[in-house]
């Protein structure tokens, strides 16, 4: 048999080609999509395995930081309630903590940031590749939830959040490994100022050991969940359930 | 004419590592590609977003190569999620395969037979020599025509102990767990946005890797070539029997 180089360059080229759209084709198949989305579950558990659980995400120096912190997704939630609370700087604004615990909270801002405190100087990583330092300060997630009392069956903490992301409630969720991370905080203040409209105010999540879509911005409520069914469409968060993102972002 | 002698080159493990390598490499870099069109500029430190001055950017490319990587993106359609998806499972595949080929080829001692760099192979003399030869097309040593020239072996042990590990560890010091868990990951790497800039350079090096491999499988025979990567059996050039 004989074959040509053009023959063979071409053939390489077809069979790339052929490779490349079957890689479209395949995950199509509801089978090969399950294979292929089993990859979030095989690096968490390898990463949850293999690593300390408590082990704190890299803290930096006031000369480390981002001369600016962009912000991306939402950057005002420009909805009716939301721009009453800003109008009236945040004087009604209550975090609510609900769900599988024994006392709900209704937390004024004032009551917020009166409680014992955290700052940490930590390094944003969005899932599109870029980061940035900057200061956090607020209260520790883990310390709220004991004081509201989690009940044994709660395995999730679901944020909801006062913005819609194209017209669909953001929210996002974390387990408690993560929730009673000491670094997890209800951050109101960035860079040692009060957090403007655009990075999350008045209350954000930081979970420093995920990329940046977990910390959600604009939290309003919080909830002990026993299963993340039946919440938005099951996959634990806006991103989650309408573009594929992996729950577990911590890689 | 003479028929040829096929001599067994390739152990199983190679060849089994070899093309589920070749598979993933190709799964990478489609899907790599795929990543970092959500964010195309790299920068050097610790920190780096679009107010941050970039060492590179997309737009600083020739647009042939904008237009040849818009071509090889997986998916064929911009979708970080699914690009991360395919990127994230086979960082997996490449890792415990690159791993597993380690360890037996520690055992079967093909790197000690095969892929040992000896100091009078890479004396300038010998070098220049082996260029010279590969210029002339002639890639087989007569006198041990088994045997790997020097620019292979370097380029063999270049990929399998620098390039790929590299790709896998900066890999993992962009993930903020590992971070976390890791810290040491940064200090080698000079922080997370060092990491990727990298990460994608490596990635450009095996690309360069890989066409050069293919180009030097093709001048070589490329039957012979591909049949002794699945058989293991490669038949030795007339002029060496």
């Amino acid at each position: 048999m004989i074959l040509t180089r053009r023959a063979l360059v071409g053939g390489a080229a077809i069979g790339a080609g052929a490779l490349l759209t079957g890689c479209d084709k395949v995950i199509q198949h509801p089978t090969a999509r399950r294979i292929l989305f089993m990859g979030e579950e095989m690096n968490r558990g390898l990463q949850r395995a293999l690593t300390d659980r408590a082990a704190l995400a890299p803290e930096f120096s006031p000369a480390q930081m981002s001369p600016i912190f962009r912000s991306n997704g939402t950057r005002d939630p420009g909805t009716p309630g939301y721009t009453a609370m800003v109008a009236n700087n945040f004087a009604d604004y209550r975090l609510k903590i609900g769900g599988l615990v024994d006392r709900p909270l209704s937390l004024t801002l004032p009551q917020i940031r009166q409680m014992p405190q955290r700052a940490q100087i930590t390094r944003h990583d969005c899932v599109e590749g870029w980061s940035a330092i900057g200061k956090w300060q607020g209260p520790k997630l883990g310390a709220l939830l004991t004081a509201a009392g989690l009940r044994p069956q709660a395995r999730y903490i679901v944020f909801t959040c006062a913005d819609l992301y194209r017209g669909t409630p953001y929210y996002e969720s974390i387990d408690l490994v993560d929730a009673f991370h000491p670094q997890t905080i209800l951050a109101w203040a960035l860079n040692d100022r009060v957090l403007d409209v655009a990075h999350g105010a008045p209350v954000r999540l930081r979970v420093e050991r995920q990329l940046g879509y977990k910390h959600a911005k604009y939290v309003m409520a919080i909830d002990a969940v026993a299963s993340l069914d039946g919440i938005g469409k099951g996959k634990g968060g806006y991103w989650e359930d309408n573009v594929d993102y992996d729950w577990y972002a911590g890689i | 004419m003479t028929e040829p002698v096929l001599i067994k080159r390739h152990a199983v493990a190679t060849r089994v590592w070899h093309w589920v390598t070749a598979i993933t490499m190709f799964i990478m870099i489609g899907s790599g590609v795929g990543i970092l069109k959500a964010h195309p500029r790299f920068y050097w430190g610790r920190y780096g977003a679009n107010f941050d001055s970039a060492w590179t950017t997309l737009d600083q490319w020739p647009n042939w190569v904008v237009t040849g990587l818009n071509l090889i993106t997986i998916p064929a359609s911009y979708n970080l999620a699914i690009s991360r998806r395919w990127h994230l499972l086979f960082a997996l595949v490449l890792a415990f395969a690159l791993l597993g080929f380690m360890v037996v080829s520690l055992i079967n001692r093909h790197f000690q037979r095969d892929l040992r760099v000896r100091a009078a192979e890479i004396a300038p003399r010998e070098l220049a020599h082996d260029v010279r030869e590969h210029l002339a097309l002639r890639f087989h040593d007569p006198r041990k025509p088994g045997a790997y020239n020097i620019l292979q072996k370097l380029s063999y042990v270049a990929t399998i102990f620098v390039l790929i590990p590299l790709m896998i560890f900066t890999g993992l010091a962009m993930s903020p767990n590992m971070d976390a868990a890791w810290p040491w990951l940064l200090d080698l790497f000079g922080g997370r946005q060092s990491a990727r800039s990298i990460h994608f350079i490596a990635a450009s090096g095996l690309t360069l890797f890989i066409v050069a491999h293919l180009a030097l499988v093709i001048l070589a025979g490329v039957w012979n070539e591909v049949r002794s990567m699945i058989t293991g059996r490669w038949a030795q050039p007339e002029d060496a029997a």
